[in-house]
């Protein structure tokens, strides 16, 4: 295939991943950054190669009859279950997994980039860029997937180099507690998948995405209508594949731990918690959209939870201190846009425009949201705190960071013409299609948002102009300035590429008009938030304190994100290990392990209480010998009489 | 060649010898795998190849040193040589008597090879014992702890299942052959007559099975594992944990279920039930230990739990996913008592809440400790992934809602060995450091690192190429499972 050559992506991370793993700590922390960044350049210019080929290529056999083909350019086995079904590790290209391949690269080489100046003098600098090829590895493996199975594979490496990557300081008790956290967390959530995954292939008798996708009428009715617990099977294996995507991108109730994951250092709350790993499960219901299309109670329940954590993340967003968490609440309620894009696409609807618009504003979700905090990165590197509160005024300090912070909040407020606004408006177009409700509902949330962002950009640049003493703030150097520069130039420019040429859900062309009547709305929207903003925060005073006191519950419980923390740690110590580990630990101890001593005590004192027998005298065994003797001829002659 | 592989470690010196003798035997064993393959790709499909059968112990009943290999011999036999090689080097510096140490300790392996390539159930029962009764001495001598507790313990729980194993194995003896026919203990003869009768398989199966379950450490029959770990030498936990525990399930099929399908087919719901709490329950109770040994004893009797569900799921993927399991936990574990018994070597306590941020401290030592934590809780690359899916995926397809249902709570597992796994890694090598007086301490020596190395390549070459070991086990598990097709 001509393509092939796809697979370097692949192989060149995963080679400095071991190679840096291995011998890293040899080599000057220079030359490993170094080292690891250029890998990770190659390796983007490999991927977008791929990509463009497979978008502009004039190759036949890439567009048939104006439907894009998906090609699978590379399938090995790796491991062989049964006849049919088999993992193979190998490299599918389609429309989506194009555009991923761009996203990744992208934001993982400006991280790569960007942390040569952001981790210097970090100890175990070698190790970080080691986790970030392995990341990009895994990552890049996720979105090529042809299996089902290979996406589990990659989406267990990703989850696992998230985790090495939240706790890169070690040494904090914070970030172990939070990596550990988002591992377990999210391996809940990827059980969900892997009995989805059991049951689908269970059924339908295949891993592979093609296969499953190309009559999912007929995959689906594999099931010959059997249920479990009043609903199709077909609908548990897609609602628990879809827990495992809930899970990764942080849907409610599975959240819990994005905003802790901000332990780790910014660049990799950049790379993997704003940009790629986060999305990866909009990107697994999207590959495997044709089979939720089929089911409308799937679908449904992606599109309330989707709605439910929007609307729910934007409200916390709203009262949190730490930049970091505004930013990773914003996260979690911009995915969730794009989850519920999914679920109100349908492919009656505008020809499921929801699907194409989930797609188009991850691709530039991905890119102001790396750039957000790639500058929130910047700027905690200057006054080293997370907290709003130690920051204000810093316009006249970064300049840079400054206009490249502005961009990205314009972006993600949905205001003209940043990327943002296009994005956003097909979503909003694809909920009213599908039902007002979520609509409107979808149009506050996305006010909210401009106003959180707003809060956030004012309380750092504007607002008050705290003391830093002798320690200025200064704009951070070239390695990290250039990243925000090159995202913000993308984040102005992504909006108007006319995706629906490239990514529709049936891979045929789609042309995107705006629809004013909606888009007015919004940006009518977003202004208010950013006016509300304005007024609130962009000089010091007191309406804010104001407003919190008046609403004190309300504030307080949106500050401790309504306590789910609380009732999660409630569940976990004290139901799963005091009233389940512990007592099956005791009843090991005392109870099974107390029988098995009981049998050794019970004989011990057996052989106790028959021991005096063997007492080596002879007058005893006379004795015994007498009674037996008299026993025997007893019973002798009372059977023979 | 097998009989000269049980010879060869009798040896009487010490490092040199021992050393010399683990590395043949694991060039021995990796020969055997390439005749064994070589002699596949000849197109010799017999069940068992390298068979020597014919050498008479005593004659009236017919008992005869047996000796064959089939794909899953074959790959137990490679875990046993590179677990024993790296027990060797992890227990360099053994005092004291460490010549006594090496003598039992090569006992103890020949024991284990000798189970593995036997195809008479005497023998198999004969090298079983040799097996057993050296762990005694070795956890009564060389062991820490409340030693004499535990040796005794654990030997006679063993022993007790032996007792069982020895009543099953006469009576399928006396059932070996139709009416009149010549009586036999080997293996393949009565798997062909199949002649047991259905009313004794419903005695007989429960017998072999609880026989050898025991030292599977299935629920109820586990607890001589948690304090027989805690007491033993680190080389002993290993080849233990790593190998004498699979003689447990490698028996369970080879005689409970490959001589008595009838009775495998109908009893398996019963023992499904054990194994299946055996997987949860072991993996809540060590996510409350405090004593890293505890944690991995436990930690053991949910994976361990894991083969014997397999196997009675009864079909050629779940099998397969078994003895990939018997594989990879033999592996991890091994790398996991070898690391706890450096680390105590170390710190003198193996309490997890006296120890922290291990990491700074020694590293090669934490790594290695990661990397098994990661194998353990299945990462794809390792070989705990691999075996965990072939076994979940296996199960599953099971046409039986029951068998569905129960997979579902073993996969749950998955989820509560990636708490304990964490809380251990976290607790002991991340975060602050505990204890000052551990800042003075050093880095893994050459032969630990050899050791360590070995186990966590053996464990990476399964996780990234599991087809090829797959295949082997596939091939020999067909025949096997055709019985229940």
């Amino acid at each position: 295939m001509e393509l092939s050559y796809t697979v370097a992506v692949l192989i060149i991370p995963v080679f400095m991943f071991l190679f840096l793993g291995i011998v890293g700590v040899k080599l000057s922390k220079k030359t490993a950054g170094i080292l690891g960044t250029v890998a990770m350049g190659i390796t983007t210019v490999i991927a977008y190669t791929a990509a463009l080929t497979y978008f502009f290529g004039t190759d036949q056999g890439q567009v048939i009859d104006g439907v894009r083909q998906q090609l699978t350019v590379l399938d090995l086995t790796w491991l062989e279950f049964t006849k049919n079904l088999v993992i193979k590790i190998g490299v599918l290209l389609d429309p989506i997994s194009a555009m991923m391949l761009i996203v990744i690269s992208t934001v993982s080489f400006m991280v790569h980039l960007y942390s040569l100046g952001y981790m210097d003098g970090e100890r175990g600098f070698q190790r970080y860029y080691a986790f970030l090829s392995l990341f990009t590895f895994s990552m890049l493996g996720l979105v090529l997937a042809t299996n089902i199975f290979q996406m589990y594979i990659f989406w267990e490496l990703v989850g696992v180099s998230s985790y090495l990557l939240i706790g890169f300081y070690y040494t904090l008790p914070a970030a172990v507690s939070a990596s550990k956290k988002a591992f377990i967390v999210t391996r809940f959530a990827d059980l969900g998948f892997l009995i989805g995954i059991l049951i689908l292939s269970f059924y339908t008798d295949t891993f592979d995405f093609i296969s499953l996708t190309s009559d999912p009428q007929a995959a689906i009715s594999t099931a010959g209508g059997a249920t479990f617990l009043g609903c199709s099977v077909m609908t548990w294996a897609l609602t628990l594949i879809f827990m495992g995507g809930a899970g990764k991108s942080a849907m409610f109730p599975l959240h819990i731990w994005l905003p802790d994951a901000m332990e780790g250092p910014t660049p990799v709350s950049a790379l993997i918690h704003a940009a790629t790993m986060v999305v990866a499960g909009v990107y697994l219901v999207a590959r495997l959209f044709p089979l939720y299309a089929v089911d409308a109670t799937a679908l449904d329940i992606i599109t309330v939870v989707g709605a439910f954590t929007a609307f729910y993340a934007a409200a916390v967003a709203c009262v949190q201190s730490d930049i970091k968490r505004v930013l990773a609440f914003s996260t979690i309620s911009q995915i969730a846009f794009m989850i519920t894009s999914l679920g109100v696409a349908s492919p009656e609807l505008h020809h499921g425009v929801g699907y194409m618009a989930s797609m188009f504003h991850l691709f530039t979700h991905a890119m102001f949201k790396a750039l957000l905090f790639l500058c929130a990165g910047a700027i905690i590197h200057a006054v080293h705190s997370n907290e709003m509160s130690a920051m204000g005024g810093l316009r006249k300090y970064m300049p840079i960071c400054h206009i490249a912070f502005l961009i990205g909040c314009l972006a993600i407020a949905g205001i003209p013409p940043f990327a943002g606004f296009f994005s956003k408006d097909e979503i909003l177009v694809a909920a009213y299609a599908n039902s007002p409700l979520w609509g409107v509902w979808l149009s506050v949330v996305a006010g909210m948002t401009a106003f959180y962002m707003f809060r956030l950009y004012y309380k750092i640049f504007w607002w008050n102009n705290p003391d830093y003493g002798h320690h200025t703030p200064h704009e951070a150097p070239m390695t990290m300035t250039f990243p925000l520069i090159f995202l913000g130039l993308v984040s102005i420019v992504a909006g108007f590429i006319p995706f629906g040429e490239f990514v529709t859900w049936n891979h045929e062309e789609y042309v995107i008009h705006l629809d004013w009547s909606v888009a007015g709305t919004s940006i009518v929207i977003a202004l208010i938030g950013i006016a509300l903003a304005t007024v609130m925060y962009r000089k010091e005073n007191n309406i804010p304190e104001q407003l919190a006191n008046r609403f004190r519950g309300l504030w307080t419980a949106a500050y401790h994100r309504f306590y789910m923390d609380e009732l999660y740690q409630f569940i976990t110590h004290k139901i799963i290990f005091a009233r389940i580990s512990k007592p099956i630990a005791w009843f090991d101890r005392r109870i099974i392990d107390g029988t098995m001593d009981l049998l050794a005590n019970v004989t011990n004192s057996a052989s106790f209480a028959v021991r005096r027998m063997q007492s080596g005298s002879v007058q005893t065994y006379v004795w015994f010998y007498l009674v037996g003797a008299v026993a025997v001829a007893a019973i002798t002659i009372i059977c023979l009489i | 060649m097998l009989g000269g592989l049980a010879l060869c470690k009798n040896i009487k010196q010490v490092r040199t010898v021992a050393t010399v003798g683990a590395s043949a035997l694991m060039v021995l064993a990796i020969y055997l795998v390439i005749a064994f393959l070589g002699e596949r790709a000849a197109g010799n499909d017999a069940e068992m190849l390298f068979t020597q059968g014919a050498l008479t112990w005593f004659e009236p009943l017919n008992i005869k040193l047996a000796l064959g290999v089939d794909g899953i011999s074959v790959v137990m036999i490679v875990l046993s040589a590179f677990i024993v090689f790296a027990g060797v080097f992890a227990s360099w510096k053994m005092d004291p008597l460490p010549k006594e140490f090496f003598m039992w300790f090569c006992l103890l392996s020949t024991g284990v090879f000798g189970f593995f390539i036997s195809i008479d159930m005497f023998t198999m029962f004969m090298f079983y014992e040799v097996a057993l009764i050296p762990m005694y001495l070795l956890i009564g001598v060389w062991g820490s702890g409340n030693k004499m507790y535990s040796a005794m313990k654990l030997t006679l729980m063993l022993m007790g299942g032996s007792a069982f194993l020895m009543l099953g194995i006469l009576g399928i003896y006396y059932h070996s052959a139709p009416e009149g026919g010549q009586l036999t203990m080997n293996i393949l003869e009565i798997a062909q007559n199949n002649a047991v009768p259905h009313s004794w398989q419903y005695f007989l199966f429960p017998m072999t099975f609880v026989g050898f379950g025991v030292l599977g450490a299935m629920f109820p029959f586990h607890t001589w594992s948690p304090d027989g770990h805690a007491s033993a030498p680190t080389a002993v936990s290993m080849l233990h944990a790593g190998v004498l525990m699979k003689l447990g399930g490698y028996g369970c099929f080879r005689i409970a279920i490959f001589l008595m399908p009838f009775a495998a087919n109908e009893l398996a719901w019963i023992f499904l039930t054990l194994t299946g709490i055996s997987v949860v329950y072991g993996a809540f109770s060590a996510c409350v230990q405090t004593d890293l040994k505890y944690i991995n004893a436990y930690s053991s009797v949910s994976h361990c739990g894991m083969v014997l569900f397999a196997i009675l799921m009864l079909n050629t993927t779940a099998m397969t996913g078994a003895v990939l399991q018997m594989l990879s936990h033999g592996l991890m574990t091994a790398l996991f008592f070898a690391l706890i018994g450096m680390i105590y070597g170390r710190t003198h306590t193996r309490d997890i809440r006296k120890m922290g941020g291990l990491m700074q401290i020694m590293p090669f030592l934490g790594v290695g400790y990661v990397i098994a934590g990661l194998a353990s809780l299945g990462l794809p690359g390792l070989s705990g992934f691999v075996a965990e899916m072939t076994i979940f995926v296996g199960s599953f397809q099971h046409a039986d809602m029951f068998h569905r249902v129960f997979t579902i709570v073993a996969c749950c597992s998955i989820v509560i060995t990636a708490v304990y796994i964490l809380r251990v890694v976290g607790k002991l090598l991340f975060g602050a450091v505990q204890d000052e007086h551990h800042k003075t301490l050093t880095d893994a020596e050459w032969h630990e690192r050899l050791s360590t190395v070995t186990l966590i390549l053996a464990v990476a070459a399964i996780g990234c190429f599991p087809n090829f070991f797959s295949s082997i086990i596939t091939e020999a598990a067909e025949p096997i499972m055709e019985l229940f097709a």
